[in-house]
């Protein structure tokens, strides 16, 4: 029955909704007027509201992207003259400084994400899985775990801008005078070191998300399972690999998704941990545009660059969700 | 809380090395969790010179004078009131309106579903950035024709909010309630409920785990955001994450009222987290897997 | 087949037909608020009205210890203000980190403030806006005349040969605060008058965790501030004389190279530094390990931070060689705050009165006293108030070697782009990379290329 949808679907589509079977089966003794109004009588405010603050800011932006909109003309934007694709040509144009800073910090933003997103993935799934049975204290740890999440980020961020200082900071004395690993002391807000910074931190935030996803998605695991599995004289390494981590194929689909928009668009923490300019290692997309558009004023650039990231998320979203849904397609077969 | 359910992996006893790898691995996730943990209550107790100085593991000594002074330096209470209000409204409406979408999408096939769907998927790949500007425009311009004042209002805050983590809970809403049984609002239906009542009755308290997670996330997104905050309000509705910047002065670096003024707010929000923590274990499972 | 499909019987055509009515729907919306958006986008009318007379909002800059505190002080002023012209003021003290996006997003939407402070360096920027209001002779005689300024104040106040686009408020200047006792200690008897004075006396001092000198070298703005001032003692600067970009030119490099090299090559500022852009230098010195700061108007913010006013001494900032004069002796950059009037102000004329107000003796010395500044008005800077050894120097640096940051709508984009390269410049320093005449050079280039072409 999830024939039709899943072969047709848009990509989006099929996430959000891979199979639900009677999904429109709905209230039948309705009206039919009803039936019809009633779905977009209910969709009507989040229609509105997506409307008003993401669809129509975001074509404001797109227009904003084809005009010349420096300090000379933000007061009335009418007056701004059209630039055609100029801001685009000077975003890829990678050969020269703004273009070069902007493929920078895109690969910046591509390393850091895709670094982040593992590593938080990998140890919530770890954590999870090692806190699936039972043990004295795995109550405690669990609520422990879940505090950076629970953290507001502004407080979350500045503590580890504490630790991080170089003369009076955490790690240095650590790194540096208790273990004497570095001869020096490091620094880790500016420099090539801040690029590790920011990952730690972000970790540091991010991971409890993926251990209370993956750890819900365990509990769904019928036992049965892992008891035919015993009975065949599987050991533990392979019912994780034959049980545990199929089963959370669709879990994991999901959430390494929404991780990877989250991380990619972040802008709170590199803003918190490094201010308006962050250091080239850590020069994060999001602070790049912010840079480019509230520092220099000039959102025409900033606007553009905005467009063009918007478009490679887009992207990157399609092949990702048409490769792993065929991905599971196969596998549930 | 740990009692919740249990799967068990195996009948069998996990092997010895496996038990180990354990202790290790949490022992060092712990620490890592709990080094910051620890820096922010530690230093909340440090006088100012400690502080600034050399970080030492052991409080040279101990003054609860940040615990005071935090209320004086930066009007802390105004803005802890001020976020709660805006983080609150924000994911109220969220979360209604979210049920409304995902009843909607659930049990109905209309015309224009996939559309909607996809596009709210895509709203998760704006980069904030593209539309402070335009969002701020519009704000001003709806306040100017209407005289609903919304930029420089927490309503206007409310508003931006709401709609940052309405895409995600539409879309784990969607999933949870496909996994209501429907026979269940058909009964009610038979009943004589209302297709609004099946949901309210039947679909919603069925999916309350899932809506305290929708609720939890609305929440938290809306309790952390800075940039719109420091654009959005003015002295009278500036909200924490923005505000507490106000403790690094043009003198000095508060550090230890920082610290104390963040444990001070987020006690009650890790609290309140923790006490939801059940329900949203349960809840983003069925919101996800679908 | 999925059992959904009951709902409303649809044919290819109905589909399409309501597609396009969405679309056409969603496109009307669009439009509408788009063209709401350009049409409205900032009151294009000038001069503004005076439509609520009883009321002004005010922006403060943060110019005491800390926000609170600025609310303290000025809030009897403007109640004096109140009960002279019965306008009552909103106060609203906008911290210096949010300062220029809120008067960004306030001009791009024609709501915003009144009267407002602005940082002096971004007048010319500003007023390329269009968003505040010129002082042309007319308004200026409202307020008793330009004349009642000092020059030096006026020459930051907008691009040369247009109307002001703000009025001085609090000036200031750059001097060299040095630890009296750690002097002693090292047994240097004068603060230094040259930086190669400066750069020994720093060697001297600069050991077992004590430092010469501190910085912000993670602070664009100050780093800006110095560099200008390099720049202006090795006779070059950083845009030509029809305002263009010229970060490049061997003067400016040279004078560049000379600040990251007090860290870099002299070692006399501790590498930590180099991350330093809260004001922890003010701290360091407070705490005396640093024994010389080069700051604008320290005295209160060492006071708070329990360092007796005779700890330390104020002297003029070095020079290359020779006295502080014009020219290649500059040492300071004219530091201050200006006063500047909406465009799209609702109350024109108490807008107006409230700058007389403020730039009346009276508030001068009251406001210039509480915040150790100078006052930018003639006969209140004459006050035996601000004749303390510290204020003459102060004083003597404004009305003698201070010069102007560049006057040029892109000073902004300036700060930016020159102040990071210098960031990444301490970076390089800190971590021990090679500052080099080429490095150095390269950082600036970058830097020149982010400026707007025209």
């Amino acid at each position: 029955m999830t024939t039709t949808t899943a072969a047709s679907a848009e990509p989006g589509e099929r996430t959000v909704r891979k199979s639900s079977p009677g999904a429109a089966r709905g209230p039948r003794r309705t009206g039919r007027i009803k039936r019809i109004g009633l779905p977009y009588l209910l969709l009507l405010p989040a229609l509105v509201l997506e409307l008003l603050v993401h669809l129509v800011p975001m074509v404001i932006g797109i227009v904003m992207s084809f005009k010349e909109l420096t300090q000379f003309y933000i007061r009335d934007w009418g007056t701004a003259p059209w630039a055609g694709f100029d801001n685009y040509s000077v975003s890829v144009h990678f050969d020269e400084p703004v273009g070069e800073a902007l493929l920078h910090s895109f690969f910046v933003t591509i390393g850091f994400t895709l670094l982040s997103v593992g590593l938080c993935w990998l140890i919530g799934t770890a954590a999870a899985i090692y806190m699936q049975d039972n043990f004295v204290g795995r109550g405690v740890l669990r609520a422990l775990f879940l505090v950076p999440y629970a953290l507001p980020v502004y407080a979350a961020v500045i503590t580890w801008v504490f630790m991080f200082q170089h003369d009076n900071g955490l790690v240095n004395h650590v790194l540096h005078d208790q273990l004497g690993i570095t001869d020096k002391p490091s620094f880790w807000l500016i420099g090539d070191n801040s690029f590790y910074a920011l990952l730690t931190v972000s970790v540091w935030k991010g991971w409890p998300f993926a251990f209370l996803i993956v750890m819900a998605g365990l509990q769904n695991i019928p036992g049965e399972l892992y008891e035919a599995a015993a009975l065949d004289g599987a050991g533990l390494w392979q019912q994780l690999r034959r049980i545990t981590l199929p089963s959370l194929r669709p879990v994991n689909q999901v959430l390494v998704l929404v991780l990877f928009l989250w991380t990619f668009n972040d802008f709170n923490t590199p803003f918190v941990l490094f201010g308006k300019t962050a250091p080239e290692s850590a020069d994060l997309i999001s602070v790049h545009i912010y840079q480019a558009s509230f520092v220099t004023w000039n959102f025409g650039t900033g606007s553009a660059m905005s467009v063009l990231l918007l478009l490679f998320l887009l992207v990157v979203t399609g092949v990702y969700l048409l490769l792993t849904s065929r991905g599971r397609k196969t596998a549930d077969v | 809380m740990s009692s919740t359910s249990t799967t068990p992996r195996s009948p069998m006893a996990p092997p010895r090395s496996f038990l180990w790898s354990r202790r290790i691995f949490l022992t060092a996730l712990t620490g890592f969790v709990l080094v910051p943990v620890y820096v922010m209550v530690s230093s909340s107790l440090k006088p100012l010179a400690d502080v600034s100085g050399k970080f030492r593991w052991i409080p040279s000594g101990l003054t609860l004078r940040p615990y005071v002074d935090i209320w004086s330096t930066v009007p802390l209470a105004k803005y802890f009131v001020n976020s709660l209000i805006v983080a609150g409204a924000a994911t109220a409406c969220s979360v209604v309106i979210a049920v409304f979408s995902a009843y909607a999408v659930s049990r109905y096939n209309f015309r224009g579903k996939r559309v909607f769907t996809v596009t709210v998927l895509s709203t998760q790949m704006f980069p904030g950035i593209l539309f402070l500007l335009p969002l701020f425009l519009i704000y001003v311009n709806i306040g100017n024709a209407t005289g609903i004042a919304l930029f420089g209002s927490r309503g206007g805050l409310i508003l931006t909010y709401l709609t940052f983590s309405l895409p995600f809970s539409i879309w784990m809403l969607i999933g949870y309630f496909d996994s209501v049984p429907r026979d269940l609002d058909e009964a009610a239906l038979v009943d004589g409920c209302g297709p609004l009542g099946a949901l309210f009755r039947v679909v919603v308290p069925a999916a309350i785990p899932g809506i305290v997670a929708v609720a939890v996330y609305a929440f938290m997104t809306a309790w952390g955001e800075v940039l719109f905050a420091s654009v959005m309000t003015n002295d009278a509705t500036r909200t924490l994450a923005v505000g507490l910047q106000g403790y690094s002065t043009l003198n000095d670096v508060y550090w230890n009222q920082i610290m104390a003024a963040s444990l001070v707010v987020s006690v009650p929000v890790v609290a309140g987290f923790l006490l939801l923590q059940r329900y949203l274990v349960a809840g983003l499972t069925a919101g996800a897997v679908k | 087949m999925n059992p959904g499909a009951v709902i409303a019987p649809s044919g290819k055509g109905t589909e399409a037909a309501m597609r396009r009515i969405r679309a056409a729907a969603a496109g009307a919306v669009t439009i509408t608020l788009l063209t709401a958006a350009t049409a409205c986008g900032g009151g294009s009318s000038d001069g503004g009205s005076n439509a609520s007379p009883k009321t002004l909002t005010y922006w403060a800059s943060n110019q005491g210890a800390s926000i609170e505190i600025d609310k303290k002080t000025l809030a009897p002023e403007l109640a004096k203000f109140e009960k002279q012209t019965g306008i009552k003021v909103k106060l609203e003290v906008v911290p210096w980190s949010d300062l220029l996006n809120r008067i960004l997003t306030a001009t791009t939407s024609g709501q915003g403030p009144d009267v407002l402070n602005i940082g002096n360096t971004w007048s010319a920027s500003l007023q390329a806006t269009g968003a505040l209001l010129p002082w042309d002779a007319k308004n200026f005689d409202k307020i008793g005349g330009k004349d009642r300024f000092v020059d030096s104040a006026l020459g930051s106040t907008g691009a040369e040969g247009k109307d002001p686009a703000a009025v001085p408020l609090y000036s200031m200047a750059y001097a060299l605060y040095y630890n009296k006792q750690m002097f002693a200690d090292a047994g240097i008897k004068n603060p230094p008058a040259t930086w190669d004075e400066l750069i020994a006396d720093g060697k001297k001092i600069s050991k077992n965790g004590k430092w010469g000198l501190g910085a912000e070298g993670s602070n664009a703005s100050e780093n800006i501030h110095h560099a200008f001032v390099f720049a202006k003692q090795h006779g070059a600067d950083f845009f030509t004389a029809d305002g263009k970009a010229d970060f490049t030119n061997d003067g400016v490099v040279a004078a560049v190279k000379q600040y990251v090299d007090l860290m870099a090559k002299d070692k006399i500022i501790a590498p930590g530094n180099a991350e330093y852009a809260q004001n922890q230098s003010v701290s360091d010195f407070a705490k005396g390990k640093n024994a010389m700061l080069l700051w604008q108007s320290a005295a209160a913010n060492l006071k708070s931070q329990g360092m007796a006013d005779d700890a330390y001494g104020i002297a003029p900032v070095p020079v290359q060689s020779g006295t502080p004069g014009t020219g290649t002796n500059v040492n300071s950059m004219v530091a201050g705050i200006n006063l500047a009037v909406f465009k799209n102000t609702k109350n024109l004329d108490g807008a107006t009165k409230f700058v007389k107000f403020m730039t009346s003796d009276a508030e001068q010395k009251i406001l210039n006293g509480a915040y150790t500044s100078i006052p930018p008005v003639k006969t209140a800077q004459t006050d035996t108030a601000f004749n303390s050894p510290s204020n003459a120097v102060l004083k003597d640096t404004l009305a003698k070697s201070a010069a102007a940051l560049p006057q040029v709508a892109d000073e902004s984009q300036f700060e930016t782009a020159v102040g990071t390269a210098i960031k990444g410049l301490f970076a390089d320093a800190a971590g021990g990379r090679a500052v080099t005449t080429a490095s150095v050079k390269a950082a600036l280039e970058k830097a020149q290329q982010q400026m707007p072409k025209k």
